[in-house]
């Protein structure tokens, strides 16, 4: 079970993920966060990843979070996450993406950082 | 509790990826005697070994892919056979996880889980058959 639902901001979209981003739905999730990278080429944009729904990651979920990064990065925007816990949390730092992309607590301080 | 072992042959395919899951974890009420730390662990672990195991065992798919969970007191431990190509994970380099976004690739990350996730790893060439055992100890409560 996974959903997410995408809200448009000023600055990008903000992305609330819920259930289990694995094997078979990163690639869903993937798809949909490019096609929203897609609708604005003109600006830079960022996106805020909420994973206070989140209960389960695999390395599929964190190969979709590292491709859209790759794509916003070069026009300066931003993946910032908030709101991860229990084996999520355990599996950002395994892999060590919580070092080269910005984790939060709140919703708060993310938007914070994105300067909002 | 009993020392049990139980054993079923998949398909090796991600499409039954679910039902691998739930034999290893739910059948027999397995995930009620771990802690959900360690049910969790289990998750991923089981997750990236079919994966693997799917994406790259067979050069036909689908394989055959036999489980074998065995529980005692001291551990809660599974196999995973298949008998596709000769392939030890556990040979492979470790991505270097500190480096920044611009140098990542996700090569190697799920096999990175397994071994930190789980307390014992080991794979084996046994005849023709690909042999990779994940155990989690589960100490006895005092």
């Amino acid at each position: 079970m996974f959903e997410m639902h995408f809200t448009v901001e000023t600055w990008g979209r903000s992305v609330l993920l819920s259930g289990r981003l694995d094997a078979r739905s990163a690639p869903d999730f993937e798809k949909a966060a490019l096609a929203a990278v897609d609708e604005q080429p003109e600006k830079h944009l960022h996106m805020l990843l909420d994973f206070s729904g989140l209960e389960y990651i695999s390395s599929a979920g964190l190969r979709s979070i590292l491709v859209l990064a790759k794509r916003l990065s070069p026009s300066g925007g931003k993946v910032v996450l908030c709101g991860m816990s229990g084996v999520v949390e355990e599996v950002f730092g395994v892999s060590g993406f919580d070092s080269f992309l910005p984790v939060t607590k709140s919703r708060e301080e993310a938007l914070r950082l994105l300067g909002e | 509790m009993e020392n049990t072992v139980r054993e079923r042959v998949f398909p090796a395919s991600l499409d039954l990826l679910v039902d691998i899951r739930a034999f290893i974890l739910e059948e027999d009420g397995a995930e009620e005697r771990l802690p959900p730390k360690r049910v969790a662990h289990l998750d991923v672990a089981i997750e990236e070994i079919v994966v693997n195991i799917c994406s790259y065992a067979y050069e036909t798919p689908p394989g055959e892919l036999t489980i074998r969970v065995e529980e005692k007191p001291e551990f809660f431990a599974v196999d995973f056979l298949d008998n596709g190509v000769a392939f030890d994970p556990l040979a492979m380099d470790e991505p270097d996880v500190s480096l920044p976004l611009e140098k990542r690739d996700a090569g190697g990350l799920g096999i990175l889980l397994v071994r930190r996730m789980m307390d014992e790893v080991h794979y084996s060439r046994k005849g023709t058959l690909n042999s990779l055992r994940i155990v989690v100890d589960t100490p006895r409560m005092p």
